[in-house]
């Protein structure tokens, strides 16, 4: 497609370039994601290659030692959190939304996705300031609730997206063939939407377990996170446990997101 | 079915029922609308949930924040005798007794409430030194009483240089623009106009301008890596396409602390980065990439390279080859071809991308605190550190009320011209 069928000597140098930079730029996308996975599992205490020798004792530093293992925890505890409430209220929200009469659609929608665009630190601060007074900081549910804030645009998008493809009549069917609401919405509804509810959850879950600038606001010592604890051992001394740390956190997230990817694709071709 | 249409010798029934069947019309529309809006009041119901947790956990912060910035008590509520004592003052030169004698009770009693620290933090916030002054009088007014007291503010020069005085009377006003005019660096000056601080006080028109400059370059950079990537992916078969759109999404899933963390073992003196230049024969020794400019934008490029791409993507692939090749029989030279057809076509994916990126690097925290120097830090770090560092809560939130008029401005601009279904990155 990129040559023409007799190509000119010109188009031929052309469209080399245009390879060789794009492969450079592939590159460049792809070594520094790469680089910390061989780098965790050097068995020496430094960064340079070529390695000393293949260990897993940065592993076992990761997942052995309390201090990283309660920052697991923590993640794990605030990131199932913010999953269970963004994914229901994100659902609840994006059915009613889906809905042509409902109103102010159009007003409501930006204001949903607002936390994305609102800087982080803005968000961060700003929580910090009020959860302080309402007696939310250094507590899970404060972190959980900042979170949900960040994680349900990303709900209720990708269940939106697969309810366009779910057609109303058939809880009107379900409705006249005496099904009552709920039950309409478990066995209608819900499997037919399902691919874009997991994806949604997903998004939700990886949004929270990277997230780092909220908790740093939020957190006490005893909150601290997986990323938290990466970002503050970044600042104080660069262990090789931060790049067994980072492949762990980087495997988590491109698997869920490759999950949540292919299940919206999925949701978006249901039949209408 | 058929059976159910009104034959022909029903005809002359209905007309003669014809008012009966219009108020039965009438009530039928009227129970539709009912239902209608019991539909929507449902739907406002399943929608409430979010919408309340957002207002609680992120409207309400955010308001609260912004409005540190313009409404700030804490001197009027430290100093109320002096501020009605200085309600009859012309403004000109140094107010009479009564004010000092004001100030001394009033002093004393930030001291026996034990406020007298935050007083001097705040007062210090408008006239710089004025912390050490009023922990001095303070102390001073421990063993003052009555005239003492008042000889005891008088004895320290401060209460008696010029600038003070209006200091504290516009510091009396709980709503005040002079953090807002802080974070530009303005400030009132005696006449009441606004005037430019001096340039040893100015800070922030350099960091956002800073700021501005690095999202410009990580744009540009993104821009310049990224339009021949989407290109190409979005003229090579299929099956190729699919591997390349994972390399581009790899690094899009991971997250921006993770590939921060990358960068930063990547730019050390000893590290990748710098291998790589001396065996190219660029550089001829070590260079430090760590805390500067230069490497900071490198990882901003990296994590927003994405972002600019995929916009450009969508576009892309939606143009079909034929027009090109149709450009070309018809005479147009390559160059002429892509810039009169191809182009316009992309434009509104390359804004997209571009917008959307430059608007995220407004905001960038991680990146800067983790890879820039002192002098790379951007305005979100200038926000993390009022609040860390300094507890000035009423800049932080001056310099964020200002940050964000230029993000929603920008993504106003970006939804109006665009539309928001750009966002949609996948």
């Amino acid at each position: 497609m990129l040559l023409s069928p007799y190509p000119t000597t010109g188009e031929r140098i052309r469209i080399t370039l245009l390879w060789i930079w794009c492969g450079l730029v592939i590159l460049f996308l792809l070594v520094p994601i790469l680089i910390p996975v061989p780098l965790s599992f050097n068995s020496g205490a430094f960064f340079i290659f070529p390695l000393e020798g293949i260990s897993a004792r940065w592993y076992e530093v990761v997942l052995r030692t309390q201090r990283w293992q309660s920052a697991i925890g923590n993640s794990l505890i605030v990131a199932f959190g913010t999953t269970v409430i963004a994914t229901t209220l994100g659902t609840l929200t994006a059915i009613a939304l889906s809905d042509e009469k409902f109103p102010g659609r159009r007003i409501i929608m930006p204001l949903l996705l607002s936390p994305l665009i609102v800087p982080v630190v803005i968000t961060a601060v700003g929580s910090y300031l009020f959860y302080a007074r309402v007696g939310l900081a250094s507590t899970y549910a404060g972190i959980i609730l900042a979170h949900t804030a960040l994680a349900s645009p990303f709900v209720v998008v990708t269940v939106g997206a697969s309810l366009t493809g779910f057609d109303r009549n058939l809880m009107r069917a379900a409705a006249i063939s005496g099904a009552r609401p709920l039950t309409s919405f478990f066995r209608v509804m819900l499997p037919l939407i399902l691919p874009g509810v997991l994806s949604g959850a997903a998004f939700a879950f990886v949004t929270s377990f990277d997230e780092v600038v909220v908790v740093q606001f939020l957190a006490s010592a005893s909150q601290r996170t997986m990323p938290l604890e990466m970002f503050i051992g970044l600042r104080e001394k660069l262990s090789p446990a931060i790049t067994a740390a980072a492949t762990l956190m980087m495997g988590l997230s491109i698997l869920l997101l490759l999950v949540a990817n292919i299940l919206a694709r999925r949701g978006r071709k249901a039949p209408a | 079915m058929s059976a159910l249409q009104p034959s022909e010798l029903d005809r002359p029934t209905l007309a003669r029922d014809r008012s009966a069947a219009d108020t039965d019309l009438k009530s039928v529309s009227a129970a539709l609308r009912r239902a209608e809006f019991g539909d929507r009041m449902r739907s406002l119901l399943l929608a409430a949930p979010l919408l309340i947790l957002l207002v609680l956990s992120f409207g309400i912060p955010i308001v609260l924040l912004l409005s540190r910035a313009v409404y700030d008590p804490t001197i009027a509520d430290a100093l109320p005798k002096t501020a009605q004592a200085l309600g009859n003052w012309n403004g000109q030169g140094v107010p009479g007794d009564d004010a000092f004698a004001a100030l001394a009770a009033d002093l004393k009693e930030n001291q026996a409430k034990g406020t007298a620290y935050e007083l001097a933090k705040s007062l210090n916030a408008r006239l710089p030194g004025a912390r050490s002054q009023v922990l001095k009088t303070v102390r001073k007014l421990e063993s003052a009483d009555g005239p003492a007291a008042l000889d005891a503010v008088k004895s320290v020069p401060f209460w008696s240089a010029p600038s003070t005085w209006p200091a504290i009377r516009s510091g009396t006003r709980s709503l005040t623009s002079f953090y807002l005019l802080s974070a530009l660096d303005l400030r009132w000056n005696a006449d009441g106009g606004i005037e430019q601080v001096p340039p040893e006080q100015a800070i922030f028109i350099q960091v956002f301008l800073r700021t501005f400059f690095v999202a410009a370059s990580v744009t540009l950079a993104t821009l310049i890596l990224g339009f021949p990537l989407a290109y190409l992916i979005a003229n090579v078969p299929k099956g190729l396409a699919a591997i390349l759109i994972v390399a581009v999404l790899l690094p899009f899933w991971t997250s921006i602390l993770v590939r921060t963390a990358a960068w930063t073992v990547l730019l050390q003196k000893f590290g990748l980065v710098n291998d790589f230049l001396l065996l190219i024969g660029v550089t001829s020794d070590r260079v430090d990439l760590m805390y500067s400019r230069i490497g900071l934008i490198i990882a901003m490029t990296h994590i927003q390279l994405p972002f600019t791409l995929l916009p450009i993507y969508s576009v892309m692939r939606t143009i079909p080859a034929s027009q090109m090749k149709a450009a070309y029989s018809l005479g147009a030279r390559p160059f002429t071809a892509f810039r009169r057809v191809y182009i316009p076509q992309v434009f509104p994916g390359v804004m997209a991308g571009c917008m959307l990126t430059f608007i995220l690097c407004l905001g960038y925290y991680i990146t800067p605190a983790l890879i820039g120097g002192a002098s790379d830090q951007l305005i979100s770090n200038f926000i993390a550190n009022y609040v860390n560092v300094e507890l000035n809560w009423e800049m932080a939130a001056a310099l964020s009320f200002i940050l964000l008029v230029f993000t929603l401005a920008l993504f106003g601009i970006f939804a109006r011209v665009l539309g928001l279904d750009r966002l949609k990155l996948v």
